[in-house]
Parts: structure tokens; C-alpha cells; sequence
């Protein structure tokens, strides 16, 4: 009776830990959105790289950076919130790892050894804090991030601000950049990746 | 009280990242590879019901709190600065797996390597914004 109830418990464990299907994700991600603008604002994480810029400082380098920061804390705290979201769902409500298509996985693993999918939530070969020693991964990690953030300023909007809330308005602009998104992806993931791993 | 509400509906939307994967390399690696819909049914149904919702919003033109405007307001026109900022965020994005959002939701997981993707992202915007006027907008 006891083992029952143990293999219950586990049961309904599993079903915390399973991961959201999309048809689950993309509508509240969409609700996001509208509390948002329903409090008078726009979704959109990253024009928060430009405000932490203006905290601190780069203001007094370049006028870009010259904003009243003080009007956009709202979006600081959407930041701060989605911090204890990542802290409050990897705790309690996901066991960490992810499975992707086994053919995907497979040949990540045989052609860039990428051994982890499936069994964590980022590949520990980048993300795991001691390869930050090796310059290889340090230096892909930055790029990464330095792209992202330029990007993202120079289109005006990252994924959040264009493909949801862009498009969500029918804006042409979005297109034009959400188009842009997967182009630049396809091109890093099958033209950059064999020879950035090779 | 404004920023609690702002605070609630940021975890919120952490936890969505995190738990529908949406915050993990592996599935943005797996969309580009066209390897799952998991990651097209996310950004396609998420949108779907965003352009329902906007055009609700503005046939009844439906107001913000205390009255207010939603907002709204297009984009400005051009083509150079979506095409090319685009294309080098999607190479990043597919680079660090991560778009500015999930970055933020990482970092609350104990990820803590993705400080270094958030700090190049910081220096990314920086210096975009001091070469703002010598680029093609």
C-alpha cells in the first residue's frame, strides 16, 4: 500500500516536471503580452540593454544612452521578475533536462560533441562554469551575447518586441526583422557552426 | 503597488520560458535544425492569438488602465536597420541560444556563464549605440 501511494506521489511529480507543449506556452506568453500593454506598456526585454547601459553611465559617452532611465524601471522590474522565474521554476517545477529530437541530439553529438541533450538544460560543453577557462568557450559566449544585444539595438527589437508584439500589430518593420532573425540563425547553425566546431 | 504587478507578470513570464524550454539552447538549436514544432507552435500560437487580440483591442479601441492609450504606435519605416540588426541577432541568438528574455530567466536558474552572453549583450547594445550614426538605418 505504501509503495502505491510512493509510485503516486512520483507519478505526480513527474507531471510537475514535465515541460510546458507549446500550445500551453505560446498563450501565456500572448497573455504576457497583454497584461503588458493592459498596464499601458509594450513587451519587449531588450530595450532593458539599453537602460542598464544609461545606469550606468555610458550616458555621459554617447547621447544614445542619454534616457530617463527612471521611466523605464517598470521594465526593470519585468526583468528582476523573469530572474525569479528562472530561480522559482528550475527549484521546483523542472527536473533540468531537455529532450530534443534523438536525431538532432545524435548528431550533435557526433559532429560538434555535444554530448549533453537530454540530460540538461544547456549544453554543460558551453555553459558549464569551469569550461569558462577555455578561451574557446569564453570567447563564443560573448560573441553570442555581443550579436544579440547589438542586434537587438540595431533592429530595434529582439524576439519578444518584434515576432511578438510587432507582428502581433502586423507591422511591416517586424517582418522585415523577424525574417532577418531566421536568416541569420540558419545561417550561424549550417554555414558558421562546422566551421566555428571543426 | 505597480511594481509588484510588474514584478508578478515578470516571474510569470520566466516561468513560462523555462518550463516550456524556450530558454534552453538545445531548442533553439532544434528549430533552426527544423528538428521539432515545439519551438514554431510556441512563437506561432503565441501570435496567433496576439494579432486576435490586437485587432479586439483596437475595433473596440479598448483603453489601458486609468484610461489610457494602449500602445500601439508603428514602427518607423525603413529596411536596412530590420534586415541587418536582424540578421546579426538571429546569428547570435543561435550562437548563445538565448534572446534577451530566457538570458535573464538563465541567470535565475544558477546558470551562471550566461552573465558572460548578458555582458556581451551589454557591450553589444554599447557599442551600437556609439556607431549608431555611421550605420545604414
Amino acid at each position: 500500500m505504501k509503495q502505491t501511494n510512493n509510485s503516486l506521489k512520483y507519478k505526480n511529480l513527474n507531471f510537475i516536471y514535465q515541460p510546458w507543449p507549446w500550445y500551453v506556452a505560446g498563450p501565456l506568453i500572448a497573455l504576457t503580452m497583454f497584461a503588458l500593454l493592459f498596464m499601458g506598456k509594450q513587451f519587449g526585454m531588450s530595450s532593458n540593454l539599453r537602460t542598464m547601459c544609461t545606469v550606468a553611465g555610458a550616458g555621459k559617452v554617447n547621447s544614445f544612452f542619454n534616457i530617463d532611465w527612471k521611466k523605464e524601471r517598470w521594465n526593470l522590474m519585468v526583468v528582476l521578475g523573469s530572474v525569479l522565474g528562472g530561480f522559482f521554476a528550475s527549484q521546483f517545477l523542472s527536473d533540468n533536462t531537455v529532450q530534443i529530437n534523438p536525431e538532432v541530439a545524435n548528431q550533435l553529438s557526433q559532429e560538434y560533441n555535444i554530448h549533453s541533450a537530454g540530460s540538461s538544460y544547456l549544453p554543460t560543453e558551453l555553459f558549464a562554469v569551469e569550461n569558462l577557462s577555455d578561451p574557446f568557450v569564453l570567447a563564443l559566449l560573448i560573441l553570442g551575447g555581443f550579436m544579440v544585444g547589438f542586434g537587438a539595438r540595431y533592429a530595434g527589437g529582439c524576439t519578444s518586441g518584434h515576432a511578438i508584439s510587432g507582428l502581433s500589430n502586423l507591422q511591416l518593420p517586424s517582418l522585415i526583422a523577424v525574417i532577418g532573425f531566421f536568416v541569420g540563425g540558419l545561417f550561424m547553425v549550417h554555414i558558421l557552426f562546422p566551421l566555428i566546431f571543426s | 503597488m505597480k511594481y509588484a504587478t510588474y514584478l508578478l507578470i515578470g516571474t510569470f513570464f520566466g516561468i513560462v520560458m523555462y518550463k516550456s524550454e524556450a530558454a534552453s539552447w538545445f531548442r533553439i538549436y532544434e528549430m533552426f535544425q527544423f528538428g521539432s514544432f515545439h519551438m514554431y507552435g510556441i512563437i506561432g500560437s503565441a501570435l496567433a492569438i496576439g494579432i486576435v487580440g490586437v485587432q479586439i483591442i483596437k475595433r473596440k479601441n479598448l483603453k489601458a488602465i486609468n484610461r489610457q492609450e494602449m500602445q500601439l504606435t508603428p514602427k518607423k519605416t525603413s529596411f536596412f536597420r530590420y534586415a541587418i540588426g536582424g540578421l546579426i541577432f538571429g546569428m547570435g541568438w543561435a550562437l548563445a541560444g538565448a534572446c534577451p528574455g530566457p538570458m535573464y530567466v538563465l541567470a535565475g536558474a544558477g546558470y551562471f556563464s550566461i552573465l558572460i552572453v548578458i555582458a556581451g549583450a551589454l557591450l553589444g547594445t554599447f557599442v551600437y549605440g556609439i556607431l549608431r550614426e555611421k550605420l545604414p538605418h
